[in-house]
């Protein structure tokens, strides 16, 4: 039976309860306890960081060469939070309830309200270590607007918000390790958790230089490695991130929170062959100015500047006149795919819409010129000075659109077609953040809690660090003071050593293998099967028959994969199979959490429910659950459903119309 | 744009370990589609090695985006490449012709130990950081964020130094393999923000002489980790930092 812990009380009173009565573990006996942070991105490097300042002995691991390269660092658009500093009505409720809105009403009331709750004390945080944020000429700081909601919350800095957060984090962690309180472990990647009587004590970690086993004994373990869009093979992630950590941890005996809720984002730069090894987003702050368009007609071949103006279909703005452009992420990538699949595509892979930016730069240019007190302006005239308005608001995303497809976008508009780019799945967590395994958490991207079926733009580099940084210092207390008692326990235990041999087993099965496939090849099998039967648009049909062919995949990929190299050395194309082979498992059960969830709601898009327009039918009735998946043994799981209560904010029809 | 496709030379830089000696070896590359990236071409040839029962070639790479700062490579004599203000991961094959050769080498430098083919330990930068790259405030300590007005234009410069990726290019390209860029660019983004203030002295000193230390050489102040920086990393910083430096050194009180 699952039990959430969501404390008693009045939704927006039980944050503050809860710290008021969460136990504490005292100064001394912090020194005693030790914590293995697994992953250095946003919620790894905030949580380690506050957890060495409180005096626990910290050992952080990142499979990257530092700690500040974790993939949170690719976060374009900006980060949310409640502080209300435009007065244009923001509040902790808003904030709350856009994002259960957003999420399509499938994620935990509770965890929400305390994400927004805590989201003010981030900026505050981050401004205090020195982390640039965009300011106005008063010298305070500056937001815009984002996602589609009504209030300007996001706070920024220029195109790279998540990498200042993360520098940030790494530096608070850096100061740290050199005050002894954290030990660091780059270039290290966690392969099992070790259980001692029911609980999670420590991990079988690989040395990614030595290619060593090595073990680690923690009276708790935090997962924080992040999403698992590369089961996709093509996705926005990095090419190292991974669902490993989370995977083994699953296996032994931590549920997964659907699975099967993944983000497309809509604006990426499209595939441009099989070479392809991974995709590029374009942030979605270029929706606020851009509009997205195809030829009326289908397979035009012609140029876009050639095709005119009532030739073209503004297809956002005719199906939404009321958001237009704006409409959330999942709504405006299964708009853009319903067009290419009815043949409007454009480009040579016909697998792509134009986001065009002619119109805003005539609206800057005519602004500007009137601000200049220019007269008699020529439309060139015009354009020069828009160019530059549009230069200066977007100039890093435009000069990497150009130096990706060599096309100028000031001229040409842009091609972009909607690719894989966050999973809200993940682990399931209760209140404290804690998985089903006592002393085993999940914070950030790699748990399921806070975003539901959709994540809201901004929000991601909100929830890893609201995780890190205010979260789990509290709630792992509530573990930890009764562990006091526990001495740490010598990594020649005997649950340590069969760990190991496991680790060592499968390394070596894998390595003698010695097929004819890389693990590359068999890796984009994976993903051309995922993408296509359980991307955007999912069918029963199509699910059954992609569980079937992963199952087939995972046979061909023990028998016939080729690595390589040795074991005991620097081997990233080791790495890369340890990874890809829990990605298979992990895809089969993504395409069972997805039959089972028959209906539509946010990223979760089942063709069978649908309104006669074409939009996302969800059933509440039904579905209106977590599916909390047990693993149970190869190609079985069993499903625990944790009911969600909405009490506040009600269930209501999304519509953008 | 007009796609071609290419065929190519290649000379790798191999090393199997820390110890061994290392060489480079050739290899030919046929029909590379000048749409690919650069680090793609690597995947190609990667691909084609292994199907032939070879080792791959070892590098670093993970956001491919040009922002986790992990791709080092040393192409035909330059850091990332020929195209300015470009990581490895976004430099395309548009930048080079058929019949090319392309020579590509890890970061050279005594604190970049190689650890495999174009691999490099850049831990050393860790440590710079550790001796003082950084605020001292512990989490939930912090004040009200608009309770401090900064100035924009500080703001921005600061910004603009924070921008750092710590890809280790301006080391590559030092002749002196001095890391004088990266550290300058961590006290000035520190430097001109009043948070940073109170530390600033201890800072200064305290991450160069890990610099020193970690057996990075001296800046002359030839520019060229300026002009291979894919940030573009103003070489202005090294000045502020010179003078942060001296006037840390020439003051009694190191706080």
């Amino acid at each position: 039976m699952l039990n959430s812990k969501i404390p008693d009380g009045r939704l927006s009173q039980k944050w503050e309860e809860y710290k008021g009565h969460v136990q504490l573990v005292n100064p001394a006996n912090k020194r005693k306890l030790e914590i293995i942070v697994i992953g250095t991105g946003l919620a790894g490097a905030s949580a380690a960081a506050s957890l060495g300042e409180m005096g626990y002995q910290v050992k952080a691991f990142c499979f990257q060469d530092s700690p500040r390269r974790a993939h949170s660092i690719a976060a374009q658009g900006g980060i949310n939070a409640a502080k209300n500093y435009q007065n244009d009505g923001d509040s902790v409720f808003r904030l709350f309830y856009d994002t259960v809105k957003g999420g399509d009403y499938r994620a935990r009331e509770a965890n929400v309200h305390r994400l927004a709750e805590v989201s003010a004390s981030i900026i505050d945080q981050c401004v205090a270590q020195g982390v640039p944020f965009a300011r106005e000429y008063g010298g305070l700081l500056s937001n815009r607007s984002f996602g589609g909601t009504q209030v300007q919350r996001t706070f920024y800095a220029a195109g790279q918000t998540g990498q200042q957060l993360l520098i940030g984090a790494y530096q608070a962690l850096e100061r740290q390790v050199a005050l002894g309180s954290v030990t660091m472990y780059s270039r290290h990647e966690m392969l099992d958790i070790v259980k001692i009587d029911g609980k999670a004590r420590g991990i079988i970690a690989r040395n990614l230089i030595t290619g060593k086993l090595e073990r680690y004994f923690g009276h708790a373990v935090l997962l924080c490695s992040g999403g698992y869009g590369n089961v996709f093979y093509l996705s926005t992630n990095a090419m190292g991130s991974n669902v490993t950590a989370i995977w083994k941890a699953h296996k032994l005996g931590a549920y997964f929170g659907n699975p099967c809720f993944t983000q497309i984002h809509p604006t990426c730069i499209p595939v441009s062959g099989d070479h392809q090894s991974k995709l590029t987003l374009m942030s979605e702050s270029l929706r606020n100015d851009g509009r997205i368009w195809v030829p009326k007609k289908q397979n035009d071949t012609r140029r876009p500047n050639e095709i005119p103006e009532d030739e073209r279909d503004y297809y956002l703005e005719r199906r939404y006149p009321a958001f237009g452009n704006l409409v959330p992420r999942d709504v405006a990538s299964r708009a853009a795919k319903e067009r290419c699949d009815a043949g409007f595509g454009v480009g040579t892979s016909r697998q792509a819409v134009y986001l065009d930016y002619a119109a805003a730069i005539e609206r800057y240019g005519k602004i500007e010129c009137n601000k200049l007190g220019i007269d008699n302006v020529s439309a060139e005239n015009i354009m020069h000075h828009g160019k530059e308005v549009v230069k200066e608001k977007y100039g890093n995303l435009f000069d990497m659109y150009e130096k990706i497809t060599g096309e100028n976008p000031y001229d040409i508009p842009m091609r972009i077609y909607p690719a894989v780019h966050y999973t809200m799945g993940g682990l399931w967590v209760d209140y404290d953040l804690m998985t089903t395994v006592p002393g085993l958490y999940a914070l950030g991207e790699a748990n399921f809690s806070d975003h539901g079926a959709n994540r809201l733009g901004a929000s991601a580099l909100m929830q890893g660090l609201a995780d890190g940084y205010f979260v789990i210092p509290y709630t792992l207390g509530s573990f930890l003071a009764n562990e006091i008692r526990t001495a740490a326990i010598p990594t020649d235990h005997p649950a340590f050593i069969e760990a190991e041999k496991l680790v060592n087993d499968r390394i070596h099965q894998l390595k003698n293998i010695n097929g004819n496939q890389s693990v590359e090849s068999l890796h984009k099998k994976l993903g051309k099967i995922m993408w296509d039967k359980c991307g955007m648009e999912r069918n029963a049909e199509g699910l059954k028959q992609a569980i079937n062919e992963i199952q087939q995949l995972k046979k061909e990929f023990w028998s016939d994969v080729r690595i390589p190299g040795d074991i005991e050395e620097f081997n990233p194309e080791l790495d890369k199979a340890n990874r890809v082979a829990d990605f298979i498992e992990l895809g089969e059960l993504m395409c069972i959490d997805a039959l089972q969830r028959n209906e539509s709601c946010g990223g979760h898009f089942r063709e069978e429910m649908q309104t006669p327009e074409g939009e996302a039918l969800r059933d509440d009735a039904n579905f209106q659950y977590v599916a909390a998946w047990e693993f149970k043994g190869e190609h079985e799981w069993q499903v625990h459903k944790e009911e969600l209560i909405f009490e506040v904010a009600k269930p209501t029809q999304r519509s953008y119309k | 744009m007009e796609h071609y496709s290419m065929n190519l030379t290649l000379q790798i830089w191999r090393q199997k370990n820390s110890l061994d000696k290392g060489d480079f070896e050739t290899y030919e590359i046929k029909d590379i589609s000048s749409e690919m990236s650069f680090l793609e071409m690597i995947d190609v040839l990667n691909e084609k090695l292994i199907n032939e029962g070879k080792d791959a070639i070892a590098f670093d790479h993970d956001c491919r985006e040009g922002i986790c700062g992990a791709c080092s490579m040393h192409i035909n004599g330059r850091p990332h490449g020929p195209w300015h203000a470009t990581t490895v991961c976004q430099l395309h094959m548009r930048a080079f012709k058929n019949g090319e050769t392309i020579v590509v080498e890890p970061w050279r430098s005594k604190a970049f130990p190689v650890i495999k083919d174009l691999v490099v330990d850049r831990s050393s930068f860790d440590r710079i950081i550790q001796a003082g790259g950084y605020i001292s405030v512990n989490t939930g300590n912090a004040v009200d964020a608009n309770a401090i007005p900064i100035n924009k234009d500080n703001a921005d410069d600061s910004f603009a130094a924070a921008s750092c990726i710590g890809c280790g290019a301006c080391v590559a390209a030092c002749k002196n393999s001095s890391a004088m860029l990266f550290l300058a660019a961590k006290v000035s983004h520190l430097a001109l923000l009043p948070q940073g203030k109170p530390e600033r002295k201890a800072r200064a000193l305290n991450m160069v002489a890990q610099m020193d230390k970690e057996g990075f050489g001296s800046c002359t102040f030839t520019g060229a980790c300026e002009a291979v920086c894919p940030k573009e990393i103003s070489i202005t910083n090294i000045s502020r930092l010179n003078k942060e430096y001296f006037g840390a050194g020439l003051s009694i009180d190191k706080q």
